[in-house]
């Protein structure tokens, strides 16, 4: 997807505006925007995934360490030394990218199953540090307390304040991924993902370039952890587990890897699903997943954004 | 080719029917009560029979006639283990449903996750998880306004254990403990609470809730040569651990388990291995062991009667705590109606209520309201318990 | 109780090492024969094992078929699961990558996990040990019999194989096809069903696997996942695609968890393991007994 068209994040961005509005119409989906709100967080994270794994073709399936670092470090901030829910969310981001680029480095060096397996043993570690570390995280039983939101005495202390304050972000970084993908960057990472030596031969800094996407992915996963711990006001080892890493890979492969749209997409589709209308029976829920991601690995490989271009497909024939 | 195009027509249809599937509840003329429990997920033990309980005492209650003419309306979510959903669920059944009171979650965690929720809306919240900490505001050093839970506090259990072993003239222990919310809590009380039985802790080791196999820890137990083993856990590490300490040939050395033990299915699994292991129950696992002028008594035998008649399978400690938790909402519905505001005062000062675990003896500075009295300990004894003095 | 050495203590760690070692071992095995003949990392390989488990409560428990049937009766049912995945998640897909087939897998083992907790339940389930549970004291160390049928088991597993691939025309057509599909598909193998075997092939010893260990930690329907990683992690440690390099793969990071478990920290008994996986990763990511060229050679 080369060119990505202004109009629809304007279309969207209005839709995302008279949401809530609209659900308060409506008894039955009144709590939605609730959801919203965690559908938001969740595509933060899958935005810089989408860009990581669809664009540069590197995978990772351990991004919900990073989700996890990030509200941690904001919860263990403002709960144990009282710091701004905001500074404790920039010095997130900046440890995060740390450990991005600590184990990036290595682990991108090696390719396919072994970047997956790196990935994953990370993820994994860092989960059992969250859980072992009773100390500073609370362990399994989780760290509560957590303060909300403010900005300069506006209390982000409703469902609407939040879901406006996070679906900024959101559109935000959207935005500046899609420039992004359209620069020379962008052009330099499907370079990469299409074949690593030539792009080499042609000048691009391979290893810097997915260094830069990984360490950028894990920080906006960072950021969507903090934005979780300040709206959820608790946080437990449970949320990071290799079962969400493996929540965010079908949201992406759902939506469409190549497209950053299909982060959106995929991401509310399974956020609502999880939560609303998949209810009861998790063992039910796990096997409708396990499903949704064959099918779409089986018969739909570019997820739903490629539907439209299927369809059109059917009509021109 | 076909295939795919049906697919996609699947999908786009699946999609638009994800808006009508939920639906608006819109009930009048009843007393209405919201539930969360972990009914899937990893504490599905917790709250399947917490689930079945309370759906089987409404159905009681309503067949009896309600509660002063009006319906009992049980509205149950179910949360999967999941902080998240917890939240969305309890937010869901206080603004959508529109409840007068939540019981609820069965996760500690989760428990202390919704507390914010219950006093932003103030609507009463019962829950049926262990943790102090849901009653007792580490700031203020008071129980959240309201705020109840039904289960008896780990103090209260490990109380139960380092009493027993005192008066066994024990006090150099090894403790093990799994490293989930159950386990740490467990673990931190036992750690509190051992000076002031003088207990010794010789060895504190831990293991993971899907671990095989504990033959490390309690190798390196053994070592130490303690006079007494206490272990936490919940879930199929209480078993293979008994299994462990018996094929290492450990069973010289008293074991005691938490009581989350209390089950027979427990006892089935250990295969034998769980004789002579003790274990702090409350009333409503040995009903049928408890003295006929047991006070207890004949609530818990009713509840083990009903409920292994409606659902064939044995009874549950766990469901004993959402038992305890409706009826003292059903209790206080009688008493002063679906006012939220009436509902917590009137909790808060119920006392000498007869529960399935102990009885309850509520104050402003108690939304517990139960003591170390509402553990007994048991021990296995051919495949069963039995009562210890 | 008389205190016990630390010799004996330290033996006993081994012994256990080794045994849940068998199990990594078995489940790397698996792991490589479906890549040597795919070059696809099998992420459902851990549910076999639990699917082993599970199965023969059913036979020999449940339907009380005696030992000797329900083995080779849960091992068919296993196998025929594998072939069914093979069929029906990797054979239909269109475009291969390395993406596309991780992800395939992945979904595989969830579905399997699902249906496994829809049908038992969550409990564990147990089944009796082969040869009595008399433990055997072996220089203070305490050893169960059952421990000698998995270690016994992999040792059979390690010889059968090597047989089957050095000796017999079919096992060396399925090494043809991992050294170079299109050649092999030029002599007249046919690659399709070699897949399908080697996929067979790593559900029986993944099923095996899990028969053997459920006498000794029971069994239930989500101990696929971890099983699956820590597998993985030993067949990258003994270098991806070299059975005896598996075997001394699952051999030492079973003995790394049960002396990390020990001597250093029972909470970070899982994390010992993934740490040793990275090391090896960052530094040889051949690991112990493969060799760089042919990792090279091969396409992911």
């Amino acid at each position: 997807m080369l060119r990505i068209a202004k109009i629809p994040i304007a279309v969207f961005a209005l839709f995302i505006l008279v949401f809530p509005w609209m659900a308060c119409q409506i008894p039955a989906i009144e709590h939605y925007p609730d959801i919203m709100v965690f559908a938001g967080i969740y595509c933060l994270i899958t935005i810089g995934l989408s860009l990581l794994m669809g664009y540069a073709g590197q995978i990772s399936i351990g991004h919900a360490a990073f989700f996890g670092i990030g509200a941690y470090i904001s919860g263990i901030l403002t709960v144990n030394y009282g710091m701004n829910p905001w500074a404790c969310m920039g010095i997130g981001m900046a440890v995060t990218a740390v450990v991005a680029a600590l184990v990036g480095t290595p682990s991108l060096k090696l390719k396919g199953h072994y970047l997956a397996m790196a990935t994953l043993a990370f993820g994994i570690i860092v989960f059992i540090i969250f859980n072992e570390e009773t100390q500073w995280t609370g362990g399994p039983d989780g760290m509560s307390g957590i303060p909300g939101l403010s900005l300069f005495g506006f209390e982000f202390d409703s469902v609407e304040r939040y879901y406006y304050l996070v679906w900024g972000i959101v559109i935000a970084a959207f935005i500046f991924t899609v420039n992004v993908i359209q620069s020379g960057t962008g052009r330099a990472l499907r370079a990469i993902h299409a074949s690593e030596s030539a792009a080499g031969a042609m000048g691009v800094d391979v290893a810097r370039f997915k260094i830069l996407v990984f360490v950028y992915s894990a920080v906006l996963a960072s950021l969507a952890g903090s934005f979780y711990a300040h709206y959820l006001n608790f946080i437990n080892p449970a949320t990071f587990d290799l079962f969400f890493s493996i929540k965010l890979l079908i949201m992406i492969a759902l939506g469409g890897m190549h497209n950053i749209w299909g982060a959106i997409v995929g991401t509310g589709l399974i956020t609502f699903l999880s939560n609303e209308w998949l209810q009861y029976f998790e063992e039910f829920e796990v096997i409708v997943y396990g499903a949704i991601l064959l099918f779409v690995t089986v018969i739909l490989p570019e997820g739903l954004a490629g539907v439209p271009g299927i369809v059109k497909g059917w009509f021109r024939r | 080719m076909t295939l795919r195009r049906i697919s996609i027509i699947a999908i786009i249809c699946f999609f638009g029917m994800g808006l009508l599937v939920s639906q608006a509840n819109a009930f009048d003329g009843a007393y209405k009560v919201g539930g969360v429990f972990s009914v899937t997920g990893r504490a599905s033990f917790l709250g399947d029979p917490e689930k079945k309980t309370v759906e089987m005492l409404a159905e009681q209650i309503n067949k009896a006639g309600g509660i002063n003419g009006k319906e009992l309306k049980l509205v149950i979510y179910d949360d999967e283990g999941d902080a998240t959903k917890c939240n969305l669920k309890v937010k869901k059944l206080i603004t959508n449903d529109k409840v007068c009171a939540v019981i609820g979650p069965s996760l500690s965690g989760l428990s202390l996750a919704v507390i914010p929720v219950a006093e932003k809306y103030k609507t009463p919240l019962v829950s049926c998880a262990a943790s102090y900490k849901i009653v007792h505001n580490e700031k203020t050093g008071k129980p959240y306004k309201w705020v109840f839970k039904t289960p008896q506090s780990d103090s209260m259990a490990v109380e139960a254990i380092y009493m027993h072993l005192k008066n066994r003239g024990i006090n150099k222990i090894a403790i093990m403990s799994v490293t989930s919310g159950y386990g740490a809590s467990g673990r931190s009380e036992l750690i509190r609470l051992a000076p002031e039985y003088n207990m010794n802790i010789i060895a504190d080791e831990k293991y993971g809730p899907k671990d095989t196999d504990m033959t490390a820890q309690l190798t390196k137990i053994k070592g130490m040569a303690p006079a007494a083993i206490v272990n936490w856990s919940i879930g199929p590490t209480q078993v293979t651990m008994i299994r462990n300490w018996k094929d290492l040939g450990m069973t010289a050395v008293p074991l005691y388990q938490s009581h989350g033990f209390g089950s027979r299915k427990n006892i089935e699994l250990a295969g034998g291995a769980a004789e002579g292991v003790f274990c702090p129950l409350g009333a409503c696992n040995i009903a049928e062991q408890l003295p006929a002028d047991h006070p207890q008594k004949s609530v818990t035998m009713d509840y083990l009667k009903s409920y292994t008649a409606k659902y064939n399978e044995p009874l549950s400690s766990f469901g004993g705590h959402g038992w305890d938790a409706l009826e003292l909402v059903v209790d206080a519905l009688s008493a002063v109606g679906d006012d939220k505001a009436a509902i917590r005062d009137y909790l808060e000062k119920k006392q000498g209520f007869v529960g399935q675990h102990g009885i309850f003896n509520f104050s402003p500075d108690d939304h517990n309201g139960l003591s170390k009295a509402a553990f007994s300990m048991v021990i296995v004894k051919d495949n069963d318990w039995a009562l210890v003095d | 109780m008389e205190k016990i050495t630390l010799t004996s203590q330290l033996l006993q760690y081994l012994i256990t090492g080794l045994t849940v070692g068998s199990v990594y071992a078995m489940v790397a095995v698996g792991f490589n024969i479906i890549y040597n003949v795919t070059e696809i990392i099998n992420f459902a390989q851990g549910e076999f094992v639990m699917l082993g488990g599970l199965i023969m409560v059913f036979f020999h428990v449940s339907m009380g078929l005696p030992l000797i049937l329900a083995f080779p009766t849960t091992i068919v049912l296993v196998t025929v699961i594998g072939i069914l995945i093979d069929r029906f998640a990797i054979r239909p897909i269109r475009r291969p990558s390395v993406l596309t087939l991780i992800i395939a897998t992945i979904a595989v083992s969830i579905i399997i996990k699902g249906t496994a907790s829809f049908i038992w339940g969550k409990d564990p389930f147990d089944l009796p040990a082969f040869s009595g549970r008399d433990p055997i004291n072996f220089l203070g160390a305490v050893v169960q019999p059952q421990y000698f049928w998995v270690i016994g088991f992999l040792i059979i597993t390690a010889i059968a194989l090597s047989i089957f691939f050095d000796r017999t025309i079919i096992g060396k057509a399925m090494s043809a096809c991992a050294d170079n599909p299109d050649a092999a598909s030029l002599v007249g193998i046919n690659v399709k069903q070699m897949i399908l075997l080697s996929f067979a092939l790593s559900a029986a010893i993944g099923a095996v696997a899990g028969i053997t260990i459920t006498p000794i930690s029971l069994m239930e329907y989500d101990r696929g996942a971890m099983l699956a990683v820590k597998g993985f992690a030993a067949a990258i440690l003994g270098g991806l695609g070299s059975f005896p390099g598996a075997i001394l793969g699952g051999l030492i990071m079973g003995s790394i968890e049960s002396f990390g478990a020990g001597l250093v920290s029972s909470g970070y008994k899982d994390a010992f393991a993934l740490i040793v996986l990275l090391v090896v990763l960052f530094f040889k990511p051949s690991g112990l007994m493969g060799s760089i060229e042919i990792s090279k050679i091969k396409r992911f």
